[in-house]
C-alpha cells in the first residue's frame, strides 16, 4: 500500500435514486448500527426521518407537483424525487473543530471519523454540526455518525452504501474525479431538459465544500439541505472578545469597589 | 419561469390553507353510506382539488423535520453554568479583597466558594458525561478553536489552584505560617487569573454552536453570563454574612445595572425572528422572570440599601441576594431551553419564509422518531 491515500468522496445523485433504501440497510448491516424501531412518520414513504446516531444513511422522499414529460408521470400524479442523505464530511467540519477530546479526526482519506474509544460523550459536536448529522446515543453515552466505512476503505473496499446501491445513485471515488463527474452529469441532465439539476456542494461559507456532495433538482431546501451552512468556529473569536470584555469589567469593577469602599 | 419541479408547475400549495371542499365531503358521505349498507366500497375515493400536496418544498422545508439536532445536555449543564459563573467571579472578588488588604473575611470565604464551586462544577460535568474517567479524555488535547476544550482546561486549572488556595486558607487558620500565607496568596492570584475566563466562558461555549438563538447572541452572551455570575458571587458572599460590605454592594449595583441593560436590550431592542424562543411561551416568561429578578429588582433594593440604616440595609441586601441568585439560575435555564426550541425551529437554518401558526407541521413536538431512538 502506498503511503499517501487518495482523498475520497461520495456523489449522491438524486436523479438516479429509486428510494429502495438499500443504502440504509447495507450501512446498518455492515456497521452493526442498532435498530431504532419501526415508526411510521406519515411523511410520504420516509419512515426514517433524519440521520442520527443510529441512522447513517437516510433516503429522503421529496414529493413534487405533477410535471409532464418527466419520468413518464401521469398528469395528475405527484412526482417523486429521492435522495440518500449522509454525513457531509465537510472540508471544515464543525464537529471536528469542536471536539474537545480529539476523538473526531480527519482520516487519511480526508473523511471525518469519530473514534469511539476516545469519545467521552460531551455532545458538543451535536450542537456544532450545521447539518444536524452527529448525535449522542443516550444509552451508550457517546456520539456516532457515518464513518465513511473507514474500515472498508482501509482495505480498499467501497463503502457499504455505495456498494449496495443498485442504480449507482451513490457514487464513490476520488474527490476531484467525482467533482468532474458531477459536473458532467449536471450538463447531461440540462441537455435532457432538467434545467434545475444542480450540484449541492457549498463552498461560499466556511464549510468550504463537502466530501459528500449531491445532485439535486431545484431548491435544496426541499431536501432539508441548508443553503448557507456555517461551521460554528466562525463565532469563536467574537465570543472570546466578549469574554475578555466581561473579564476586564469583573477585574476593574472589583478593584474599584474594594479600593473605593476602603477597609471595612 | 423557473424549471423547478417543486414550485413551477401544478397548483400552488400553502399548508394550513386547505379549504373544506363541499363536493369531496358530499362524495365521502356517499361512500361511507355505501360502506355501511353493502359492507364494501367499489368506487375509488375522492381527490381533493390540488392533491397530492407536496409537503417538501422550498416553502415548507422537508416535512417540517428540523435540520439541526437539539442539544443533548442534561439538567446538570445549566446548573454548571450557574455554579461556574459564581465560583469564577468569587475567586476574582476574593483575590482583590485580599491583595488590596480591604477585607480579610470576604477573601477567606471567597476561597472556599471558589474551591467548592470548582469541585461542584467537576461533579456536575462528570454526572453529565456518565463516568468520571470520561472527563479525563478532555485533557488529552488542547484545542484553542474549541471553547469546550479551552473551558475544560480552564476548569481543570481553576479547580487545582483554587483548591490549593482554599487548603492554604484552612492551614493558615489553624497555624499562622508565613510560607503557607505566601503560597496561599500565589494560588489565590492564579485562581483569580483563571477565574476571570471561567466566570463567563460558558457564554462563548453555547454561542459558538449552530443553534441559531445562541450564535446570534454570541457578542453579548459571555458578558451577560459573566455579569450574571458576578451578581450571584456577590449575593452568595452577602448571604454568608457580608451584608455590611460597601464594596460588595457597589459590585452588586454594577452587575445588576449590566443585567438590567441586557434585559432591556433583549426585551425592547433585539427583535429578530431568531430571538423568538427567548420571548415567547413559557420560556419567554422564564427568561423575563430571570431578567427581572437578577436586574432591576435587586438593583433598586441595593440602591435603597446603600442609603438606609444598617439593619434595614441588611434586610434589603439579603432580599436582593436571594433575588439575584434565583434570577441568575433562571437566566441560565431560560437560555438553555431557548436553545432547544431554536433547534426545533426548522425554518431558521433553511432560511424558509414565515408562515401562519396554523400550519399542519408544527415543530413544537419533537419529531416522533427521534423520541424512539436510543432504545
Amino acid at each position: 500500500m502506498s503511503a499517501t491515500r487518495p482523498t475520497t468522496a461520495f456523489l449522491t445523485d438524486s436523479t438516479l435514486c429509486i428510494g429502495c433504501k438499500a443504502c440504509e440497510v447495507a450501512c446498518k448491516e455492515w456497521n452493526h448500527v442498532a435498530d431504532d424501531g419501526l415508526n411510521w412518520t406519515g411523511f410520504s414513504y420516509d419512515n426514517t426521518g433524519a440521520v442520527g446516531h443510529s441512522t447513517w444513511r437516510h433516503v429522503k422522499f421529496v414529493e413534487a407537483p405533477p410535471e409532464l414529460g418527466m419520468g413518464g408521470n401521469a398528469p395528475d400524479v405527484a412526482s417523486w424525487v429521492f435522495s440518500s442523505d449522509v454525513c457531509k464530511h465537510c472540508e471544515l467540519a464543525g464537529c471536528l473543530e469542536a471536539c474537545p477530546t480529539g476523538s473526531i479526526v480527519r482520516t487519511e482519506f480526508g473523511t471525518v471519523y469519530v473514534q469511539p474509544d476516545v469519545c467521552n460523550g460531551c455532545s458538543y459536536c451535536v450542537v456544532s454540526c450545521p447539518f444536524g448529522v452527529v448525535q449522542r446515543n443516550e444509552k451508550d453515552g457517546r456520539a456516532f455518525k457515518c464513518t465513511f466505512c473507514y474500515d472498508r476503505q482501509k482495505e480498499g473496499l467501497t463503502p457499504a452504501c455505495a456498494k449496495a446501491c443498485p442504480t449507482e445513485s451513490i457514487k464513490f471515488g476520488e474527490i476531484n474525479d467525482l467533482r468532474l463527474r458531477a459536473q458532467e452529469r449536471v450538463r447531461e441532465l440540462h441537455g435532457r431538459g432538467m434545467d434545475d439539476a444542480k450540484i449541492y456542494d457549498p463552498t461560499h461559507t466556511n464549510v468550504d465544500g463537502l466530501h459528500a456532495f449531491f445532485i439535486v433538482r431545484g431548491d435544496e431546501r426541499a431536501y432539508n439541505l441548508p443553503p448557507n451552512p456555517v461551521a460554528p468556529t466562525a463565532y469563536v473569536e467574537v465570543g472570546w472578545r466578549s469574554s475578555a470584555v466581561a473579564a476586564g469589567m469583573l477585574l476593574a469593577g472589583s478593584l474599584l469597589a474594594f479600593l473605593g469602599a476602603g477597609r471595612r | 419561469m423557473s424549471n423547478n419541479p417543486l414550485h413551477s408547475q401544478g397548483p400552488t400549495f400553502t399548508p394550513g390553507h386547505r379549504k373544506p371542499d363541499i363536493a369531496s365531503e358530499a362524495r365521502l358521505i356517499e361512500i361511507r353510506r355505501e360502506a355501511e349498507s353493502k359492507g364494501r366500497v367499489s368506487a375509488p375515493g375522492v381527490r381533493v382539488p390540488g392533491a397530492p400536496f407536496p409537503m417538501a418544498s422550498p416553502e415548507t422545508g422537508y416535512y417540517g423535520i428540523p435540520l439541526l439536532k437539539q442539544p443533548q445536555w442534561k439538567w446538570e449543564v445549566p446548573v454548571y453554568f450557574f455554579v461556574g459563573g459564581a465560583a469564577g467571579s468569587a475567586a476574582v472578588i476574593g483575590a482583590v479583597a485580599n491583595l488590596t488588604g480591604a477585607d480579610a473575611k470576604i477573601a477567606r470565604e471567597a476561597r472556599y466558594i471558589a474551591a467548592g464551586g470548582a469541585a461542584l462544577s467537576s461533579a456536575l460535568l462528570i454526572s453529565d458525561l456518565g463516568r468520571p474517567e470520561r472527563f479525563l479524555a478532555m485533557l488529552r488535547v488542547f484545542k484553542k478553536q474549541s471553547p469546550m476544550s479551552v473551558g475544560a482546561w480552564i476548569l481543570a486549572a481553576f479547580g487545582t489552584v483554587s483548591g490549593a488556595a482554599a487548603f492554604a486558607q484552612f492551614a493558615n487558620d489553624k497555624l499562622d505560617l508565613r510560607p503557607v500565607r505566601i503560597l496561599g496568596n500565589i494560588a489565590e492570584t492564579m485562581s483569580a487569573a483563571f477565574g476571570l475566563p471561567f466566570s463567563n466562558y460558558t457564554g462563548v461555549l453555547i454561542g459558538s454552536t449552530v443553534i441559531p438563538v445562541w450564535n446570534h447572541n454570541i457578542a453579548t452572551l459571555p458578558l451577560h453570563f459573566g455579569m450574571s455570575g458576578l451578581n450571584s458571587a456577590v449575593s452568595i458572599l452577602e448571604l454568608l454574612g457580608n451584608e455590611d460590605s460597601r464594596a460588595l454592594n457597589l459590585l452588586g449595583i454594577g452587575a445588576c445595572s449590566m443585567e438590567t441593560y441586557e434585559g432591556y436590550h433583549l426585551e425592547l431592542r433585539r427583535d429578530p425572528r431568531v430571538n423568538e424562543p427567548l420571548k415567547h411561551g413559557a420560556n419567554g416568561w422564564i427568561t423575563r422572570l430571570g431578567g427581572v429578578l437578577s436586574g432591576p429588582l435587586p438593583l433598586v433594593l441595593r440602591l435603597i440599601a446603600g442609603s438606609s440604616g444598617s439593619s434595614r440595609s441588611r434586610k434589603l441586601r439579603r432580599t436582593a441576594a436571594w433575588s439575584s441568585i434565583t434570577g441568575s439560575m433562571l437566566t441560565r435555564i431560560g437560555w438553555v431551553r431557548a436553545g432547544h426550541a431554536s433547534a426545533r425551529d426548522w425554518r431558521l437554518p433553511l432560511g424558509l419564509p414565515e408562515q401562519k401558526r396554523e400550519a399542519p407541521l408544527q415543530s413544537k413536538e419533537e419529531f416522533p422518531r427521534m423520541r424512539a431512538t436510543g432504545d
